[in-house]
């Protein structure tokens, strides 16, 4: 507005562009205030015309159902609450795991993708083409109905080594049992990572004074390994196993595995797999070659400059990405609830919501637990990345 | 100083060897010990799965007869005859056989309109664009739900198959499109409330898989109505559909106004544009035009994605093939459910794998235009 003009009319005033964005907004926000308000009023008269009860306090309620899959204890007469945490534990399970095998598969694949050799690298591509353009719920029905419901019953198991068996009832197990002075192998399987930690620490110090180089690959497995062993002897072998065994139609003792947690976990490793194998090609093509070049002026082996120079400048380009795939693979185990792995939709979005209709408190609980893990698993993968990220002088 | 052993030995690069397939072969199969032995597994899983994949495709399926009985034999590979009677099923569902041209039609009307628009080069994109997002839905409508002009009514319990999962994917990425773009121009928006408001929106969409935000819209969704409106349970997957990928659209899009630069808009002020004429006329036909491979990709995703409205009880491709393999009894056999999940597979895999295609050739286009100017 230049100045000496008589004060502002009314046109001139709806034709500033601050002004009108603040009625815009405000505007705006009344709009969201009567949507809202319009829906929260169809909700209540919905509810009192369902007898539906509405707030929180159906957690406390007994549940009455059983959950097929528990990593805490739950029965019929725990309530909703515990049923919930029950869910949460059984996603977080297959997460984390598919999370580990995932990146394991795909950077296997994405480094296979780049392989000199032909045959390697065309079989990657096939592995990625193939699985990446079809729905991950139809790889979880393949392996669920037409690989894991076709294995023999109980009585004509698969064998596999280390007394395990495997058939249409899942993966039956050796179940460890922990007998007294078993915390000495736990103690010392942590004193080791300790202790290799500590030489890793040492070599490098010694490597940047001296510029000697000492291996610690096979020391520090030796301590990881070795300690826990030694306190397994000492402590007089104070762990036994529970083998299963066949008894009339079942097996009996041991562990099991559920076959709906092995398809689902099978499915989500494979499905996520070939995504991060791109991400990992993509980073590593990513690298200039001049770096290669000089790794090899250097007389860096191809493994050393692979391990020491081209990945760790990789890791800056996939780290990103990688982290939307884990959030996408956590995201992804919800499809649980087509094969009837319990995890926390597939109880709680589902069964509790049938058993109290309580669907908004059911849904939003849902929701928000997958906001947290979502949010919970960004704030990790970005602490990750700044500390890989280049530090500029 | 940082230093690291240097090999014992040193590797000198082996001149280029001559042409030739043995020279190719030893520059790319045999080069070292370790690759020669990587090619003879390679090989080995190479014959193992195309092997068994021959035989249990071609050599020992099934290829006639009217039942499970058929494909039970010992031994017995992927049974056809199953794929062949269900077909009509598995790409329309229950709808009429009578009416099954009004489909084909609507296909036919689609491709009309969408091959011209994907092939770069092709006139009048503008008038395409308008028929795909304009006349075609409308058009679309009233063949497929009918009740109108003389058509009869087919209820959209009646869809399912390959029909439902094309409506799905097509619908819930057209009417996602509009709020795609408002709620990135919302994100980078200077009004504090827009921009929050719009964050907020996509952010909460984005943390949650599909499935709760499909349960969301087939229970919470009727809850927030009033008593005498009801959805149909399609639309109700659409609603949730659109809204999920409305949000992931939104981050394409806005990847597309990030790479649009500050003097265009400056010279749209510069002229006195209005925002929406600055963002309609200057800024988002460039946007869009950068983020076509985006989208594409999202489209991928979401075609995909159409699959878990099964878990709501409708019926898409892979839907029904579920349904036909585990619940019809006529049909049961040790073959069929692998049958039917390869047929669905293999048809979801021609559609992205199509896609993906395209959308890398469109990028390689961008790419040379990029650096020509």
């Amino acid at each position: 507005m230049p100045r000496g003009q008589p004060p502002l009319s009314l046109p001139a005033l709806i034709y500033e562009p601050k002004v009108r964005g603040i009625i815009f907004q405000v505007l705006l926000l009344a709009a969201l205030v009567v949507a809202a308000w319009s829906l929260a009023s169809n909700v209540a008269v919905n509810l009192q015309r369902q007898n539906i009860a509405s707030g929180f306090g159906f957690l406390d309620r007994t549940a009455g159902f059983e959950i097929s899959q528990q990593l805490i204890d739950f029965k019929p007469t725990d309530n909703y609450g515990r049923a919930f945490v029950v869910g949460l534990l059984n996603t977080l399970l297959v997460a984390g795991l598919g999370i580990v095998f995932a990146t394991i598969l795909g950077f296997t694949v994405g480094v296979a993708r780049l392989s000199s050799n032909w045959i390697v690298s065309r079989l990657a591509l096939a592995f990625v083409e193939v699985v990446r353009n079809m729905p991950p719920l139809l790889t979880l029905f393949l392996v669920y109905f037409a690989a894991i419901k076709t294995l023999p019953g109980p009585r004509q198991s698969i064998e596999l080594p280390l007394s395990s068996f495997l058939n249409v009832r899942g993966l039956y197990m050796p179940k460890p049992q922990w007998l007294d002075g078993s915390s000495t192998i736990v103690v010392a399987f942590i004193a080791g990572i300790i202790a290799s930690m500590l030489l890793a620490r040492w070599a490098r110090q010694r490597q940047v004074a001296t510029g000697q180089q000492v291996p610690i690959f096979w020391p520090s497995l030796g301590l990881v390994l070795g300690l826990p062993l030694l306190a397994f002897m000492i402590a007089g072998q104070p762990v036994a196993f529970e083998y299963p065994a066949l008894k009339g139609f079942n097996f009996s003792g041991g562990m099991v595995v559920q076959p709906e947690f092995i398809a689902l976990l099978f499915g989500l490793t494979v499905y996520t797999a070939a995504f991060i194998a791109e991400i990992v090609r993509a980073g590593i093509s990513g690298v200039p070659k001049g770096q290669k070049e000089a790794a090899a002026a250097l007389g860096l082996s191809a493994g050393q400059s692979m391990r020491l120079v081209v990945l760790p400048q990789a890791m800056r380009i996939v780290i990103p990405p990688l982290t939307n795939q884990f959030l996408n693979l956590t995201k992804n185990s919800s499809l649980a609830v087509a094969i009837g792995y319990p995890d926390l939709v597939s109880v709680f979005a589902g069964t509790v919501l049938n058993n109290t209709n309580q669907a908004i408190e059911c849904i939003l609980i849902t929701m928000g637990v997958y906001l947290v893990l979502s949010i919970v698993t960004s704030i990790g993968m970005n602490m990750f990345n700044a500390r890989m990220a280049l530090v500029e002088r | 100083m940082t230093t690291h052993a240097p090999s014992t030995t040193t590797k000198t690069m082996r001149p280029p060897a001559g042409a030739g397939p043995i020279a190719w072969m030893r520059q790319n199969l045999f080069a070292t010990p370790v690759d020669a032995l990587l090619t003879f597994a390679g090989l080995y899983i190479v014959y193992r799965l195309l092997g068994g994949f021959i035989d249990w495709a071609l050599v020992s399926a099934t290829w006639t007869g009217d039942d499970g009985k058929a494909c039970s034999r010992d031994g017995a590979g992927a049974c056809w005859p199953f794929i062949w009677h269900k077909f009509g099923l598995f790409m329309s569902g229950r709808f009429p056989d009578a009416e099954r041209w009004r489909i084909y039609l609507t296909y036919g009307l689609a491709l009309a309109g969408l091959v011209p628009l994907m092939i770069p080069g092709v006139p009048g994109k503008l008038w395409l664009f308008i028929y795909m997002l304009g006349v075609f839905p409308l058009l679309a409508f009233v063949l497929l739900s009918g009740g109108m002009f003389g058509l009869s009514h087919v209820p959209t319990e009646l869809w399912g198959g390959l029909l439902v999962t094309l409506v799905v994917a097509c619908v819930g990425i057209a009417a996602s499109f509009p709020l795609g773009i408002l709620l990135a121009l919302g994100r980078r928006s200077e009004l504090p409330i827009v921009r929050w408001v719009s964050i907020g929106f996509i952010e909460i969409v984005r943390g949650v898989p599909l499935v709760t935000m499909l349960f969301f819209a087939s229970v919470m969704l009727p809850l927030f109505l009033p008593e005498n409106v009801t959805f149909d349970k399609l639309l109700r997957a659409l609603i949730g559909v659109a809204l999920f990928s409305a949000a992931y659209l939104a981050e394409v899009i806005r990847g597309g106004l990030q790479a649009i630069p500050r003097g265009q808009l400056e010279a749209a002020d510069a002229l006195g544009l209005s925002y929406w004429q600055k963002m309609g006329l200057i800024v988002l036909p460039q946007a869009l035009k950068l983020v076509i491979p985006g989208i594409v990709n999202s489209f991928i995703a979401l075609f995909k994605d159409t699959s878990l409205v099964l878990i709501i009880g409708l019926f898409d491709l892979l839907g029904i093939v579920q349904q036909s393999v585990q619940a019809d009894a006529k049909w049961f056999s040790p073959s069929t459910s692998t049958t039917g999940y390869f047929f669905a597979g293999f048809i979801f895999w021609i559609f992205c794998f199509g896609m993906s295609r395209y959308s890398s050739f469109i990028e390689r286009r961008l790419g040379i235009g990029d650096r020509k100017s």
